[in-house]
C-alpha cells in the first residue's frame, strides 16, 4: 500500500479502540439516526470474524436470536459506534469462526472460556 | 474559468464521514504545474493552455527538447499537456496551475490511460455472450456468425471480433470531489478512476 495512503488511513483513525480478538463475547452500541431522532441500538454476540487494516478493520459479530442465527458486521472506526464493551474472551484455534454457523442448539455459541 | 491539472493516480481508500457514511476514493496526487506555454488566437489560430507537470534534470533532456525549454524559459518538466481554454486572460508564462483552483463537490472528468488486457476475446473486449460448457458443446467462447455468406461476400467494417483491449485513453465525466488537501496536494475523487497506479490522469472541468 502506498505510504500516502496509509497515513490518510491511520488520520482517519480513533485513538483507542479494546483489543479485540476473534471470539471474544463482545457488546457493541451504535448510534441510529431516524429522520432527527437519535437512539442507541446494542447488539450482543461472538466476535466471527476481524477483517480489513487501518481505518476499513470491521468485526463481525454473531447471535443467536429465537433459534436464527444473526450475523451483524461493524466498521470499527465508524463515529456511529460509539462503544464496544467486552464482556468474556474464549479460547479459540482459528481466526475466522465460521464452524458456528453449522452448530445447532445449545452448541451453537459456545466456546472455551480464555482464563 | 476552466478548471485543469495534471496528476498521477495514487490508489483507492474509503472515506468515512461524520455521519458515518463510507465513500470511496482514488487518491490522486495534483500538480503544482507549470504553464509552458500559451496557444493563442493570432499565433496558433485556437486558444489553449500548455502544462507541465514534473520537474526533470538537465541531463534527461534531449536536445531539442533542452532546447525548447531554454527558448520558454520553464523549468523542464516530464509530461506536456494542453488544455483548450475560452482566454488565455488569466494565464501568464511559467505562471503555476496548483490543486486550489478545484473545490469540493466539483463534478470532474478524469482522462487517463486504461490497464491494458492483451489480445482479449469477444466475451471479455464486447460483452458476447459464452457458449454452454457442458452437454458435449465444443462452443464455449466462440465469436459465432461474424455476417452473412454469398451476399455481400465480405465481413462489414467495424464488426466486434477479438483483438486488443485496453491500453488506451478513457475518459470518466461527472465524479465528484469529495475532498481537496491543498497541504500534500492530493485529490480525493468518488468512485474509481482509469488505469493503474503512477499512471499520468488529467483532470479537467
Amino acid at each position: 500500500m502506498s505510504q500516502i495512503i496509509e497515513a490518510f488511513e491511520k488520520e482517519q483513525m480513533k485513538e483507542s479502540l479494546p483489543e479485540l480478538n476473534v471470539g471474544d463475547t463482545v457488546r457493541v452500541s451504535k448510534t441510529i439516526v431516524e429522520g432527527k431522532k437519535k437512539r442507541t441500538q446494542k447488539f450482543e454476540g461472538t466476535i466471527v470474524k476481524i477483517a480489513g487494516s487501518n481505518s476499513s478493520r470491521s468485526i463481525t459479530i454473531r447471535k443467536i436470536i429465537d433459534k436464527v442465527g444473526v450475523e451483524k458486521a461493524y466498521l470499527l472506526h465508524s463515529p456511529l459506534l460509539t462503544d464496544i464493551e467486552i464482556i468474556q474472551r474464549s479460547k479459540v484455534r482459528r481466526s475466522k469462526l465460521f464452524y458456528l454457523r453449522d452448530r445447532v442448539g445449545a452448541k451453537a455459541n459456545r466456546l472455551k472460556i480464555k482464563k | 474559468m476552466q478548471k485543469f491539472i495534471l496528476g498521477k493516480k495514487i490508489g483507492m481508500t474509503q472515506i468515512i464521514q461524520d455521519s458515518g457514511v463510507v465513500v470511496p476514493v482514488t487518491v490522486i496526487k495534483a500538480g503544482p504545474c507549470a504553464v509552458v506555454d500559451i496557444r493563442t488566437q493570432e499565433i496558433n489560430g485556437y486558444m489553449a493552455i500548455l502544462l507541465g507537470y514534473e520537474d526533470l534534470k538537465e541531463k534527461h533532456l534531449n536536445m531539442p527538447k533542452s532546447g525548447y525549454f531554454k527558448k520558454q524559459a520553464v523549468v523542464p518538466k516530464k509530461y506536456l499537456k494542453e488544455f483548450r481554454v475560452e482566454s488565455t486572460d488569466n494565464y501568464e508564462l511559467n505562471g503555476v496551475v496548483d490543486i486550489s483552483v478545484f473545490s469540493e463537490d466539483d463534478e470532474v472528468c478524469v482522462k487517463s490511460k486504461s490497464i491494458g488486457k492483451g489480445f482479449a476475446g469477444t466475451v471479455k473486449r464486447h460483452n458476447f455472450s459464452r457458449g454452454p460448457m457442458t452437454h458435449g458443446s465444443k462452443n464455449h467462447r466462440l465469436p459465432g456468425s461474424i455476417g452473412a455468406g454469398t451476399d455481400p461476400a465480405r465481413v462489414f467494417k467495424g464488426t466486434k471480433m477479438g483483438g486488443h483491449m485496453g491500453n488506451q485513453f478513457v475518459t470518466v465525466k461527472g465524479l465528484v470531489i469529495v475532498k481537496v488537501d491543498s497541504e500534500k496536494g492530493l485529490l480525493y475523487i468518488k468512485g474509481s478512476v482509469p488505469g493503474k497506479k503512477n499512471n499520468l490522469v488529467e483532470i479537467f472541468r
